[in-house]
């Protein structure tokens, strides 16, 4: 296929990892932020194309990951209400949260629904009127440009059964909470996708700040071994700065009409990440002047606030926080599985657990 | 004003019930039959597509499959030549020359007797192609709103042919047969969920429902060493392989970049996040065989229409490991596991 294919051609990968084995002469730990990449890296076995010196740690970078447990009890609690269609990209339904999930509520007679975007939520609102219509707008910044899309729609046509209960984030903060959190790391395999939306711009600091490789990688396996010679280049080089390897996708100011949307809609705000607590504007919160179509305040919603906590066994915050390994967890394939996962990492397939579980069980 | 809603989580423990992931045909549907199922029935291991029944001397294999799907048109078929695909497949994979099925019907109040024309029309030209006879059948009609549009179900039997006993339990398989797999994966998954109006896009991509029983009596006729088989259905063919290496205990490898995928198939995949292994097939067989006869094999399916795309796409081997390895396209290597569940469309 073209524009695939071009880019996962053995002899090329090849090529790469010998240069990356001439280059490595030191420990490098790198970190993957973004779950897609998490997810390609196992698919491709590229652990299996590196030499024994270069550690890819996976971060915080899977949407249903790091959404917090009170924002599923809300959202299961909200799921409870007749009167409530909810819509929500596929892998949420299955999180735990603190005594149910949305799935279990779907098989008790809960109305949850799967949908591919906010706008099909908002088609579902516009045909379904005696109903509300609850997205639950999660991820970055990759998916908040089209829940601010589906809202400004929902305000220009007067769809007032549509809402969105929001837990989008953005990623830099999260970057920086991690290197503030003292993890060992030299360098970041930066997010393609969001930084399509970002522009590099928005990781420079990182560089800059902090003396830390950065990376911004497509989502091939040449693509992702490029960017891996490139951070072992910049630290070989002590030369850091904010490349761009996804050069086909990627600019330094990035999309700013999704910027511009997002701006319209949200505005920073402190949130809440599963493994990594409250990280300072980090979130993205609907302004006041859709504040009609927040659920949050629309509805006033109870959830049992005692039980909030994680379990403490489930490492999933160190492995957010890219402290542990998925089979360092003492639930790693036993008690936790993906059929019956007990922490968020388990369940999306962007998650470390799901894709270690998945494709290198032993670790 | 905020809405007078105070809701409550609901503290019982909710695991105790079936969720659609039970019928996905990967690891929970598995343990549904090995625990609730077969347990009480007394249907030992190793678990096969039919039955095999000895009737004073003669071998015969029996098997019923229940047809569920949505949309019941789908480009390439719809729900009656999936009925009567499906059971004959399910023989033909057991060595069996299909001979006789049976054909029951729940229908919602309100049906369309047109769509149900359509419907046992297409049947009875699915029987007539695959060489069986629709015999007998039953019919219920069910509220509007206790059942879909239509569910069917098929029972079949035919005849094993003479040796051929042991393709469907895998018992002669041994460490050094190669895989053949008779052509590309995922395009009836993709045909029903384009079908479906799913992706937001039209597709061309067509069904393989397709009865395969013509094309494998042809290849049993010319091969003596064929080991095993086994239509692949839903789960797709990471679930059919990994089923495979738990019934012999062996190990499989299976190269990525020798699995047919379709162009069209292939691109929608990416877009969706979606594995093409794990996908639905409605005419495809995952086939072992001797190594010296691969070749042959391949080339016997090769000569069909049903098998223009057919390749050998990997080997069973000698670790006795129960595990699937791929070889991935950038030649590193993972564990192609079972899938636990429904592929869910990616988020960004």
């Amino acid at each position: 296929m073209k524009y695939i294919d071009e880019y996962r051609t053995e002899r090329l990968i090849r090529t790469l990892a010998r240069k990356i084995k001439e280059e490595a002469s030191q420990e490098y730990v790198f970190m993957e932020v973004c779950g897609g990449h998490t997810a390609a890296i196992h698919r491709f076995g590229i652990p299996s194309l590196l030499p024994g010196n270069i550690n890819l740690l996976s971060g915080p970078g899977c949407p249903v990951c790091v959404t917090p447990l009170g924002f599923i009890d809300r959202a299961v609690a909200l799921a409870m209400h007749e009167d409530v269609i909810i819509t929500t990209f596929g892998d949420l339904i299955r999180v735990p949260g603190s005594v149910s999930s949305l799935e279990k509520e779907k098989v008790r007679g809960a109305d949850v629904r799967i949908v591919f975007s906010a706008l099909d939520a908002l088609t579902l609102a516009a045909n379904n009127k005696d109903k509300k219509i609850v997205f639950l707008g999660i991820g970055f910044e990759t998916t908040a440009p089209g829940t601010a899309a589906a809202l400004i729609k929902a305000k220009e046509s007067g769809t007032d059964n549509f809402m969105v209960m929001c837990a989008h984030k953005i990623m830099p903060p999260a970057m920086e909470a991690i290197i503030s959190d003292g993890t060992l790391i030299n360098g970041f395999i930066c997010p393609g996708h969001v930084a399509t939306i970002t522009g590099s711009n928005a990781f420079r600091f990182i560089s800059e700040k902090y003396n830390l490789a950065c990376v911004i990688s497509g989502f091939e396996p040449a693509d992702i071994m490029l960017a891996v010679y490139m951070l072992v280049q910049q630290i070989n080089n002590r030369q850091f700065k904010t490349e761009i390897q996804y050069s086909r996708a990627v600019t330094d100011e990035g999309n700013l009409k999704a910027q511009r949307l997002m701006n319209e809609v949200f505005e920073l705000s402190d949130a809440g990440w599963r493994g990594l607590g409250t990280i300072k504007s980090s979130g993205l919160k609907i302004r006041e002047k859709y504040v009609m179509f927040d659920a949050e305040n629309v509805f006033q919603i109870n959830t049992e606030e005692t039980d909030t906590s994680e379990d403490g066994t489930c490492l999933c915050g160190e492995v957010l926080r890219g402290r542990k390994k998925p089979p360092e967890c003492r639930l790693f394939a036993k008690a936790c599985t993906p059929e019956n996962p007990l922490g968020a990492c388990m369940v999306s397939g962007e998650g470390a657990c799901n894709a270690f579980y998945k494709y290198k069980r032993n670790g | 004003m905020k809405a007078p809603a105070t809701l409550f989580i609901n503290t019982n423990v909710m695991d105790k019930h079936i969720t659609l992931n039970h019928g996905s045909g990967g690891r929970l549907t598995g343990e549904l039959i090995r625990n609730i199922f077969a347990s009480r029935f007394g249907i030992k291991e190793p678990f096969t597509d039919s039955a095999i029944l000895d009737n004073q001397g003669q071998e015969l294999a029996f098997t019923t499959d229940s047809y569920v799907i949505d949309p019941i048109f789908f480009p390439g078929g719809d729900i009656g030549k999936l009925a009567v695909c499906g059971t004959v497949n399910d023989l033909a994979v057991a060595g069996a020359i299909p001979r006789f099925l049976s054909a029951s019907f729940i229908i919602e109040e309100g049906f369309r007797l047109k769509d149900l024309i359509t419907i046992t029309d297409s049947m009875a030209r699915e029987a007539l192609e695959a060489e069986v006879r629709i015999v007998t059948g039953d019919t219920k009609v069910v509220e509007k709103g206790k059942c879909d549009k239509i569910f069917i179900t098929t029972t079949g039997t035919g005849v094993i042919r003479d040796g051929y006993k042991h393709v469907g339990t895998a018992e002669k398989v041994r460490a050094g047969d190669m895989l053949i797999i008779s052509g590309p994966v995922g395009n009836h998954s993709v045909a029903v969920m384009s079908a479906r109006n799913q992706l937001g896009f039209i597709s061309q991509v067509v069904s393989d429902c397709a009865s395969l029983n013509c094309m494998i009596g042809r290849m049993l006729d010319t091969c003596r060493e064929i080991h095993f088989m086994r239509d692949i259905t839903r789960g797709g063919l990471a679930t059919v392989l990994n089923e495979l290496a738990v019934m012999t205990g062996l190990g499989i490898t299976v190269t990525e970049n020798k699995i047919p995928v379709d162009e069209p198939v292939k691109g929608l995949c990416e877009m969706m996040g979606f594995d093409p292994l794990y996908l639905a097939n409605e005419g495809k067989v995952l086939i072992a065989v001797d190594k010296n006869e691969s070749e042959k094999a391949r080339g016997v399916l090769r000569s069909d229409s049903l098998g223009t795309k057919a390749e050998i796409i990997g080997e069973i081997t000698g670790d006795r490991n129960k595990t699937v390895v791929l070889k991935t396209i950038t030649g590193g290597s993972r564990i192609l596991d079972m899938h636990s569940g429904t592929q869910l469309p990616r988020i960004c």
